[in-house]
């Protein structure tokens, strides 16, 4: 569920482990240098000779004798055994390895791959236990370099737009980029000029290939949007309120104004939902196969799993009108905002929300919240914008006003958020990649020909799509997307074959619903209340704890040390120390406690005070 | 009645012991009276038979003894005698009378015969048997254990163990062995012999060879010269630094340290003449050196010289300076460094450095001397400008941070002196600072004029300075620190300031100040805190980091009404959406806006403040109360029972821990726990763990491919045990692990061993027994 990236294939890395035996390179001088000075030179003895270079290198004399020898006389086999053990790596074509062992891993990036947190200090372990946690260590260390290693082949970098000294990047109108950029990508920017259907909900398949689109008035189509393919077109009759693909681009899910209508990329009906009605907003969770959707009159958000059939759960969120509505992608946690300024997240296995934010004072207009699960975006009735970080606190980082408030909001793959006001499409982007966008100044901005009512970023494409009162328009973002699809869990270009077998793969692999929480990584703690609760469980049963320390016993000493009154005093002694460490630890509880109290101390009521007033 | 009893079962007794003693006593002694042994053996017994009245039953073993001189096989007694019997008393007549000759028989036999110890009973031979044997066989299997050790620990099993090798030839040898012979290779190989092409081993073709060993003789000479020239020089210098090494006097080395000290502030002066950007990078890497420096926490009083210095400390005066200037290093070092400098500080430091660096990169920072430099940065991002003088920027911290420090106490002696440098203009532009009322000349001076005579009495001021700074190193330290901190109090954010820094008029209601009256924020109640910690410190530059104070503020609650109703400044975006351009009036906007908010905000957040509060009880455990009512007093409508009374039987639940939203006002945490995840969790700790921390380090690495690499996660999911079908898998031998003998045989002697013992021993006994 955590959307780390995929590293889909791999260095070789046998050959790399191979060469590690391999020996420095030679160096032309070498030979010579070392055969004189065995000849002549009574100076200081040549193995104690400091190594300059930082490659590791063998004692050079034998080495280097013994292969002048083998040149010499490659055909005894004898020396053919010799040669196999100590220069394996020679190659046919005598070409060396001028850098021999595996290539260094930045540490840098290895790091970003590690997962053992060694910031918490471990309980004292013994022997045997600290064996395992010392492999386990070893074996995240060499996976992480393994991970750092194979991201050499993350060659594409993502595009960028920056303004000439001094211009403000914002100014760059879509037009200009159109013209600077090559046909391909500028054919990526196009206008659907829709203006009888009424405004447009607008989704992208998460391969980024397909968009969907569905308008007010009952329009529904959806179009291979890069090469401009038509797949199906068809008016509901209905009002459509909101359209999301589900895990693929064969299967459509439309919200209408009766019920929840699913069709498949032909426009043909499957499925009727009358279980969830008058659906207002939905969301899909690709790795859990639910389909949340969030009705607005009774106000229950419904989990539809979709690969059975079955709602998951229902839970009323005791809000009214629920119209805003966004994912984690981090951890598939629904977020709804509500019209008393509150945000709260969801997870089907839990009846209450997990948590509820104060964001605005007046009502939440759009939430959005960024693909690593750190940022949440949202915008208010009282006109301002904030981005939240999500990371257990859950605090305003950065808020700014904006002229109008903003009625939609998107998180691009690489952070950048879009925001929908009236009829401008506002866009910041933050300084790196993990930072969140600053709002101080935008990174673009468009002008539509409608109002926004719908925003999506496409993934893996530097595209934004903004559905408005006027059709589509198609914008150029660079920056936006994450350049590197992986290519077993979403490839664009993946054919129908494929698809369909990475479909029977993610269905092996789907997470079950009631593992949503707000932090994934709590599934890979040990549930310690109920360990807890076996262990006192046991004890009960037993009579006694078993894994109790034994009380100390003194041992016997020699002939006319081991009087009674001298065990007891050694006895003593040992208590006397396990009380002073158990006082030592509740002297180290305490000092916040004494802060409280020696305030008051401080302001202690003299005799005198009477005197003041 | 119970002594009457006794005395008849005694008789009775007695008379049966008669009974059974008659036949054994026969054979032993067939030539003495019978009758007067029976008598003494009767009173004997009857006289044991009294003794035994009392209560201790103790049965003596019956003594066998003869009429006159009472020899036994086992036993020498004198009772007929009345005194003590010697050895040689018996052995004296032995030949006159003949009556002792069988005595004397007996003896010798006695005599010859050696006593054979009393055999061990049946466990305990058994038991010494058992531990001899488990000894042997633990000791023949204890040659197991390394292996043992070595294939639990093993990442992987291969079974069957003998592995056939895989024949594994390099592509030489492969190639030595095979031979052109289609006429198409022999004429490759032709070709290639004509060209004196290497074909397998030889590598370089012989022109390549030539070519590289091409080297003339003169040059041969000189680059043995030069490498033997270099080796000397090694050596030597070798030698030297491991007699230096040696060297133990405090005094020498302290010399060596300033001799170094001073040569490195020359070349580094040098330096900064010839090549300013150099110098420049030099003084960066000294900066790193203090960061290392602080990170490493070398000046705590942990060291071996401190410790030795505190127990010191108590008589030495000077051993105790040295601790307290130690610790005031430490705390200088450890102190953050402050980033932004202001605009007067910047002059003066682009003054002093007219001095020294040329013109060039003067102009720059004379240009950035207007407004706040790092805001300026910001506008000139991606310009060169920017990045030349970013670095110089960077020693400014350093001159706060060196300014206190010692000059004898510190380690890195190159730093030292120019951190001394800086100190010296430091110390100057402080000087200045406090004498800008009475002498502005002094200030002015330097700036217009680069007149050497000033500065060198500047110098000489600042070092007099700098004897006093060392005197009095406290008030100077606190002096100091406050210095930069009121300086930094106007950092030209100007533009956001005012906005950011504006308060809600509106006062609170009643009701909201009691709820919140409780958690008031000081200082910094304009500025909502979590808006970024960094940028935090800087607006309010009275607060040192790390400060109690500040420390203390970080447990307090946020103010929530500061939160919402904090100004943000508005953006003011390129494109205006349509429907605000008409509105024309941007303050009439803000201040619609105000009153709207103003009104909308009050009841939200109480609700919500409202909705937590109900929450937080929810959640927390009960208490329970088990007073009765009537009991011990009088009950009754409108009767409570006494307040001691309900405080006695009030059984209070022990306070879970904080809630995870406690000093988070604006948010409520569900803490509940989920339990459908909890199903999926751990809950059993395998076996060599006993905390739950260390078995969650070891799962805590994903083994997904979704997660890995391809051969990571192989490796990851590799099994435990691989066998292959088809094939036998027969325990392990000695061969196996390269032992010689085979374990087994060794066993089975073992095994074989207790039996054949049990055998002989059995055989001893029954030996014994005969005998």
């Amino acid at each position: 569920m955590e959307t780390a990236p995929k590293q889909g294939r791999d260095v070789p890395p046998k050959k790399d482990r191979l060469q590690a035996k391999k020996k420095k390179p030679r160096r032309y001088w070498e030979e010579e240098a070392t055969l004189t000075a065995a000849g002549a030179s009574p100076g200081p003895p040549r193995n104690k000779k400091r190594n300059r270079e930082l490659r590791p290198q063998r004692p050079k004399n034998t080495n280097i004798a013994k292969k002048s020898r083998i040149s010499r006389k490659p055909q005894l086999p004898r020396k053919h055994r010799e040669r196999r053990n100590t220069e394996p790596q020679r190659s046919v074509s005598g070409a060396q390895d001028p850098f021999p062992g595996p290539a260094p891993v930045p540490v840098e990036v290895a790091r970003k791959f590690r997962r053992i947190d060694k910031s918490k200090k471990l309980p004292h372990s013994k022997s045997k236990t600290r064996n395992r946690l010392e492999v386990a260590e070893a074996e995240e260390e060499e996976i992480s370099i393994k991970a750092a290693r194979s991201e050499l082949l993350l060659a594409e970098e993502p595009g960028f737009l920056e303004g000439e000294d001094g211009e403000d990047t914002a100014k760059i109108r879509q037009a200009d980029i159109v013209e600077a950029v090559d046909i391909a990508s500028a054919a990526k920017h196009f206008d659907l000029n829709l203006r009888q259907f009424g405004p447009y909900r607008l989704n992208y398949s998460p391969t980024g290939r397909h968009l969907a689109f569905g308008g007010r008035r009952g329009h529904v189509a959806t179009l291979d949007w890069v090469t401009k393919r038509l797949m199906c077109e068809i008016n509901v009759m209905e009002a459509v309120r909101d359209i999301r693909f589900l895990h693929s681009e064969a299967l459509l899910a439309v919200a209408q104004n009766r019920w929840l209508h699913i069709y498949d990329n032909q426009g043909i009906e499957l499925h009727c939902i009358r279980r969830c009605d008058r659906v207002t907003r939905l969301e899909f969770l690709p790795f859990h196969f639910l389909l949340a959707t969030a009705v607005s009159e009774t106000g229950f958000l419904t989990y539809l799993d979709v690969s059975v059939g079955k709602i998951v759960a229902a839970l009323n969120a005791r809000a009214g009108r629920l119209d805003v509505m966004t994912k984690n992608p981090y951890n598939a946690v629904i977020h709804l905002g509500h019209s008393n300024g509150t945000v709260s997240l969801w997870s089907p296995a839990m009846k209450e929300p997990l948590a509820k934010i104060l964001c605005h004072r007046g009502g939440v207009r759009a939430v959005a919240v960024d693909s690593a699960g750190t940022y949440m975006a949202t915008s208010g009735l009282d006109h301002q914008l904030k981005i939240f970080d999500l990371r257990g606190m859950f605090q305003p980082l950065s808020a700014r006003t904006l002229p109008q408030g903003a009625g939609h909001l998107a998180f691009s793959q690489r952070g950048l958020l879009a925001a929908g006001i009236g009829d401008v499409v506002n866009i910041w982007a933050g300084q790196g990649k993990a930072s969140p966008p600053s709002l101080e100044q935008p990174y673009l901005t468009h002008r539509l020909s409608g109002h926004v009512h719908g925003l999506h970023f496409c993934p893996f494409e530097d595209v934004l799509g903004v559905g408005h009162n006027g059709g589509i328009t198609s914008m150029l973002v660079p920056g936006a997307a994450e350049p590197t699809f992986a290519g077993l869990a979403s490839n664009p270009y993946r054919s129908q074959k494929q698809r369909q077998e990475w479909e029977v793969k993610a269905l092996l692999e789907k997470v079950p619903a009631e593992l949503i929480c707000l932090d994934p990584r709590a599934l890979a703690e040990v549930d310690v209340i109920s360990l807890e609760q076996e262990k006192k469980e046991r004890i009960e049963r037993l009579g006694y704890d078993p894994e109790a320390k034994a009380p100390f016993q003194p041992k016997p000493k020699r002939k006319g040390r081991s009087s009674t009154a001298s065990l007891v005093k050694r006895k003593r002694k040992v208590m006397d120390e396990e009380h002073r460490d158990k006082v030592r630890q509740s002297l180290e509880l305490q000092p916040q406690k004494q802060e409280k109290k020696a305030k008051p101390l401080r302001a202690r009521p003299s005799a005198l005070d009477r005197f003041v007033c | 009645m119970s002594v009457v009893r006794a005395a008849e079962s005694l008789l009775a007794l007695s008379q049966q012991e008669e009974l059974e003693d008659l036949p054994k006593d026969y054979p032993l002694s067939p030539s003495e009276d019978e009758g007067d042994i029976d008598g003494e053996r009767k009173h004997q017994k009857l006289l044991e038979a009294i003794s035994s009245l009392d209560g201790k039953n103790r049965w003596k073993l019956a003594e066998r003894s003869e009429a006159s001189l009472k020899v036994s096989e086992f036993n020498v007694t004198s009772e007929g005698s009345g005194e003590k019997l010697v050895l040689s008393d018996l052995l004296g007549p032995v030949k006159t009378s003949s009556s002792l000759a069988t005595v004397k028989k007996q003896l010798n036999r006695v005599k010859s015969k050696k006593t054979v110890e009393l055999p061990l009973n049946k466990e305990e031979v058994e038991r010494i048997h058992r531990e001899v044997a488990f000894n042997k066989t633990s000791q023949a299997l204890s040659k197991w254990d390394p292996i043992i050790l070595k294939n639990r620990q093993a990442e992987q099993l291969v079974f069957p163990l003998k592995k056939e090798q895989s024949a594994f030839a390099p592509i030489e040898h492969v190639l030595s062995g095979w031979k052109a012979r289609t006429p198409l290779e022999q004429e490759v190989f032709n070709l290639l012999h004509k060209n004196k092409q290497p074909v397998t081993d030889p590598l370089l073709t012989p022109v390549e060879k030539a070519s590289l060993k091409a080297m003339s003789l003169e040059e041969a000479k000189m680059r043995r010269a030069e490498l033997q020239r270099a080796r000397a020089l090694q050596s030597y210098y070798e030698a030297r630094a491991r007699r230096e090494k040696k060297i133990k006097s405090k005094k020498y080395h302290k010399v060596l340290k300033k001799g170094k000290a001073r040569k490195a502030l020359r070349e580094f002066e040098k330096l900064q003449k010839a090549n300013p950007t150099a110098a420049l990078e030099e003084l960066e890497k000294i900066e790193k050196a203090r960061m290392m420096e602080r990170m490493s926490l070398k000046h705590q009083n942990s060291g071996k010289w401190a410790k030795s210095k505190a127990i010191m400390a108590k008589y030495d005066l000077e051993a105790r300076q040295a601790m307290q200037e130690q610790l005031a290093r430490n705390k200088e070092l450890t102190q953050k460094l402050q980033v932004a400098s202001d605009s007067e500080e910047e002059e003066e430091g682009a003054e002093e450095e007219g001095e020294l660096v040329p013109d060039a990169v003067n102009e720059i920072q004379m240009d950035a001397n207007g407004p706040n430099p790092w805001m300026l940065r910001n506008h000139l991002r991606g310009t060169g400008e920017a990045k030349v003088r970013d670095p110089e920027k960077l020693p400014e911290p350093v001159a706060h941070e060196a300014s206190e420090s010692e000059e004898e106490e510190r380690p890195g002696a190159e730093e030292e002196i120019l951190l001394n440098e800086f100190e010296e203009r430091r110390s100057l532009r402080k000087k200045s600072a406090l004498n800008q009322d009475t002498e502005p000349v002094s200030r002015q001076e330097p700036k217009d004029s680069s007149s050497k005579e000033v500065l060198s009495e500047l110098r000489a001021l600042s070092q007099k300075l700098n004897r006093e700074n060392q005197q009095c190193g406290k008030q100077n330290m606190s002096s100091t620190r406050t210095v930069p901190a009121v300086q930094r109090e106007e950092p030209a954010e100007v533009e956001e300031e005012p906005l950011l820094l504006q308060r809600p008029e509106r006062a609170h209601t009643v009701e909201e100040l009691e709820e919140l009256g409780k958690e008031e924020c000081f200082q910094n109640k304009e500025v909502p805190k979590p808006m970024g910690e960094g940028q935090q410190s800087e607006r309010n530059p009275n607060n040192q980091p790390g400060t109690p104070k500040e420390k203390k503020r970080k447990e307090e609650m946020i103010d929530l009404q500061n939160l919402l109703t904090t100004k943000s400044p508005s953006v003011k975006s390129l494109a205006v959406p349509t429907t605000v351009e008409e509105l024309e009036d941007e303050e009439e906007r803000d201040q619609k806006r105000m009153i709207k908010e103003a009104f909308a905000g009050d009841d939200v957040i109480r609700d919500f403040l409202k909705e937590k509060r109900e929450a937080v009880e929810a959640s927390k455990p009960k208490d329970v109360d088990l007073t009765l009512p009537g009991w011990g007093e009088w009950g009754g409508m409108g009767l409570k029972p006494s307040a001691k009374k309900r405080r006695r039987f009030l059984i209070k639940t022990p306070e879970g821990p904080p809630r995870k939203d406690k000093n988070l006002p604006n948010v409520i945490i569900n803490e509940k726990r989920n339990v459908h995840a909890a199903a999926h969790q751990v809950r059993v700790l395998p076996y060599p763990f006993t905390h739950h921390q260390q078995f969650e380090r070891t799962i805590q690495t994903p083994i997904g491919s979704t997660w890995n690499t391809q051969r990571a996660f192989q490796k990851l999911t590799m099994p435990k045990v691989v066998t292959k079908p088809g094939h036998i898998i027969k325990p392990i031998k000695a061969e196996d692990v390269g032992y010689r003998s085979s374990s087994r045989s060794d066993l089975s002697v073992v095994q074989r061993n207790p039996k054949q013992l049990s055998i002989r021993h059995k055989k001893q006994l029954k030996k014994n027994s005969v005998d």
